[in-house]
């Protein structure tokens, strides 16, 4: 840094330009720009050539111009509602005001939601799906690393289970829930329940089956080592066990976020949670011209939380992992 | 004069690798005084791992039995810690942690917060260790590594401390100063030491007794060096000394002579009088601390 602040400005330029030639600047920028670029391109191009019961397939410029749609949308629907709790409360001032012991109803706004609050719903139906099966997953996943008689039994049961598809869960968890869940005020709703279940049931197997393996790989010296020092199981698991699986316990909930995702989507077209998937099913029952690129703007967003959800996690195995040097991508 | 510390007696094991048994330990008897420092040396492959982690209870024998201080050992505990060939320093730890983690095991009920942390400190000072307290194992040299390897187990305050191979992946300088270390660290605390070692220099520098073993399948102790140089030994004198070289000597000349190739030697030694006789002039040895050597193979020569 010290020698850029003494060199002329000519100097300057010429070390910019050097940088901008540099390779790193072009697989760092250049490259990545290039792909999408070419992306949008032969989307717009073949766009216009496929023609639909509703319309021209949307392009890049329709799209656009829908997430902007559904962003004014939101703009106003938020404003409706703040204008709804302000009628509320004056009403309910002037009602006080005639009468102090009058009795004042406060109503929730139940407008529609908007995209935006869609995305709210899927990420939180995700999350509880993430967090019922890697609550479920981990410590099953330790108990089968550490006991092999425990992972013969389970095998069978892992292998089949994992292949099936969140549409075969969907009908069965849906039918137990209403049978099982019957609170009187209940917390959650049951379309989210039935979703975060489906997506459970889905992304539990990446994480069990990574976990297994994790602790089942542990080298054989640390284990001897614990051994040697009397380590109580409790202490061994929590000194020993986990720390030298976490790295293979990260690679699994990575997996399992993803698959999570992936299930989400499908689980809530189907149990009508008010999620993205709701809202692409929504769309498409609609069948309005607009309506392509509507769903067209929720598949890019669904791409790019998915893609942040697994930059998150990356982020958070390098906080947790001991191994610095380890290369995670 | 010997009162019996550590007793292995007729200490056997067979391993079942898939179907087929291995006989890897036949008959092996070895009886160790407290603050005895024995080496045991042979060639790869012979069991010398094997007898050790048997000591530790890692391994249960087949026959016979180990027992220290009077009781039987049946599984690992922190009386008998060991230092492992290649560290195994938890890499998760900085260094202060893998020594506190053995700490806190053994001393829990028996020492406050404060003195567990005193005594932390104070055996990682002994193998000059007390610089890289928050050093993770990644981030220190292989020396470094195994010094806290040793320092580990001298926390433990084991009644033997058995090491495999404890600086056989290091430098020849770092060796040495180890060693040098560890000679310190013994006199100072008088432990009883079985180290395992593929260094004949370093058996006779470090140890009391060195025991031979012959090769494998069905090893067994095939002879038994005394080593009575005084204490404490300088590597540099030593060399010139005529009994070290004589010693150096005798373990080479029972290595590469007597048992050099592991297929000959298996057809020789599967001899059992030979075996047992060979235990029970091992034992009068120790009991006539006069004698310098033991086993009928020297005497037979
Ligand atoms: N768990 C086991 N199962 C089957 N065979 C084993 C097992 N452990 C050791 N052996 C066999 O026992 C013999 C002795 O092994 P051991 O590791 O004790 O040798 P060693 O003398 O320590 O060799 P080195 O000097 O190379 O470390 C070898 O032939 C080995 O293959
Ligand atoms: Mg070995």
């Amino acid at each position: 840094m010290s020698d850029t602040a003494t060199l002329k400005p000519d100097d300057r330029y010429q070390q910019l330009l050097a940088r901008l030639g540099s390779r790193s600047f072009i697989e760092g920028l250049i490259l990545p720009a290039l792909g999408i670029l070419v992306f949008l391109l032969a989307w717009q191009f073949s766009a216009n050539r496929i023609e639909t019961s509703l319309g021209k397939f949307p392009g890049p410029t329709q799209v656009w111009e829908q997430i902007e749609n559904l962003g004014a949308e939101h703009k106003r629907e938020r404003a409706k509602e703040a204008a709804f709790y302000q009628r509320q409360e004056e009403r309910n001032a002037r009602k006080l005001a005639r009468d102090p012991d009058a009795v004042i109803k406060i109503r929730n706004y139940t407008g529609k939601p908007t995209f935006f609050d869609q995305i709210i719903t899927s990420l939180l139906t995700v999350a509880a799906g993430f967090f019922i099966a890697n609550l479920i997953a981990i410590p099953l996943g330790i108990v089968c690393g550490l006991s092999a008689a425990t992972y013969k039994a389970m095998n069978p049961i892992i292998q089949v289970f994992k292949p099936v598809s969140p549409l075969a869960w969907l009908p069965l968890v849906t039918m137990v829930v209403s049978a099982t869940y019957t609170a009187e005020d209940p917390v959650f709703d049951k379309a989210f329940l039935n979703s975060a279940i489906t997506v459970a049931l889905c992304c539990l197997w990446p994480t069990l089956i990574n976990t297994t393996v994790g602790v089942t790989g542990i080298d054989r010296d640390l284990v001897n080592v614990s051994r040697v020092m009397a380590l109580s199981p409790m202490v061994h698991v929590r000194k020993i066990v986990i720390p030298a699986a976490i790295p293979m316990i990260f690679t699994g909930l990575r997996l399992s976020l993803a698959t999570g995702w992936m299930v989400l989507i499908a689980a809530e077209m189907l149990a009508q949670n008010p999620g993205l998937g709701k809202f692409v099913w929504d769309e498409f029952q609609n069948g309005s011209s607009n309506s392509l690129g509507r769903i067209m703007v929720a598949v890019i967003a669904i791409g790019l939380i998915g893609f942040m959800l697994d930059k998150l996690m990356l982020t958070l195995q390098k906080r947790v992992s001991w191994d610095k040097s380890a290369v995670l991508r | 004069m010997g009162i019996k510390y550590l007793d292995i007696t007729g200490v056997g094991i067979e391993f079942d690798t898939n179907g087929s048994k291995f006989r890897a330990l036949q008959n092996v008897n070895l009886r160790m005084k407290k603050g005895e420092f024995v080496s045991l040396i042979g060639h790869s492959g012979c069991g010398k791992s094997t007898v050790l982690n048997i000591v530790a209870g890692l391994h249960r024998a087949t026959e016979g039995g180990v027992v220290l201080e009077g009781k039987e050992v049946t599984e690992p505990g922190p009386d008998r810690a060991v230092v492992f060939q290649n560290h195994s320093l938890m890499p998760w730890l900085s260094v202060y942690e893998n020594v506190e983690l053995a700490v806190n095991q053994v001393f829990r009920k028996t020492k406050s917060r404060a003195e567990r942390r005193e005594w932390i400190e104070h055996n990682l000072q002994l193998v000059n260790m007390d610089h890289a307290l928050d050093k993770l194992p990644g981030e220190i040299s292989g020396g470094m590594k195994q010094r806290v390897g040793i320092a580990r187990c001298l926390a433990m305050q084991p009644k033997v401390l058995l090491m495999d191979e404890p600086f056989g992946a290091l430098d020849a300088l770092t060796r040495a100063q180890l060693q040098d270390s560890l000679m310190e660290i013994q006199a100072e605390l008088g432990n009883t030491v079985i180290m395992i070692t593929h260094d004949v220099d370093e058996a006779v520098l470090l140890s009391d007794r060195i025991v031979m073993m012959t090769n494998g399948p069905a090893a067994s102790i095939g002879e038994i060096l005394d080593v009575n140089l005084a204490r404490p030994r300088d590597r540099l004198d030593l060399a010139e000394n005529p009994e070290f070289v004589h010693l150096r000597q005798q373990v080479l000349e029972f290595l590469y002579a007597k048992h050099s190739q592991p297929a000959k030697a298996a057809q020789e030694t599967p001899q059992p009088e030979r075996e047992s006789a060979a235990v029970v002039e091992a034992l009068s040895a120790e009991e006539d601390s006069g004698a310098k050597t033991g086993g009928p193979d020297s005497e037979a020569a």
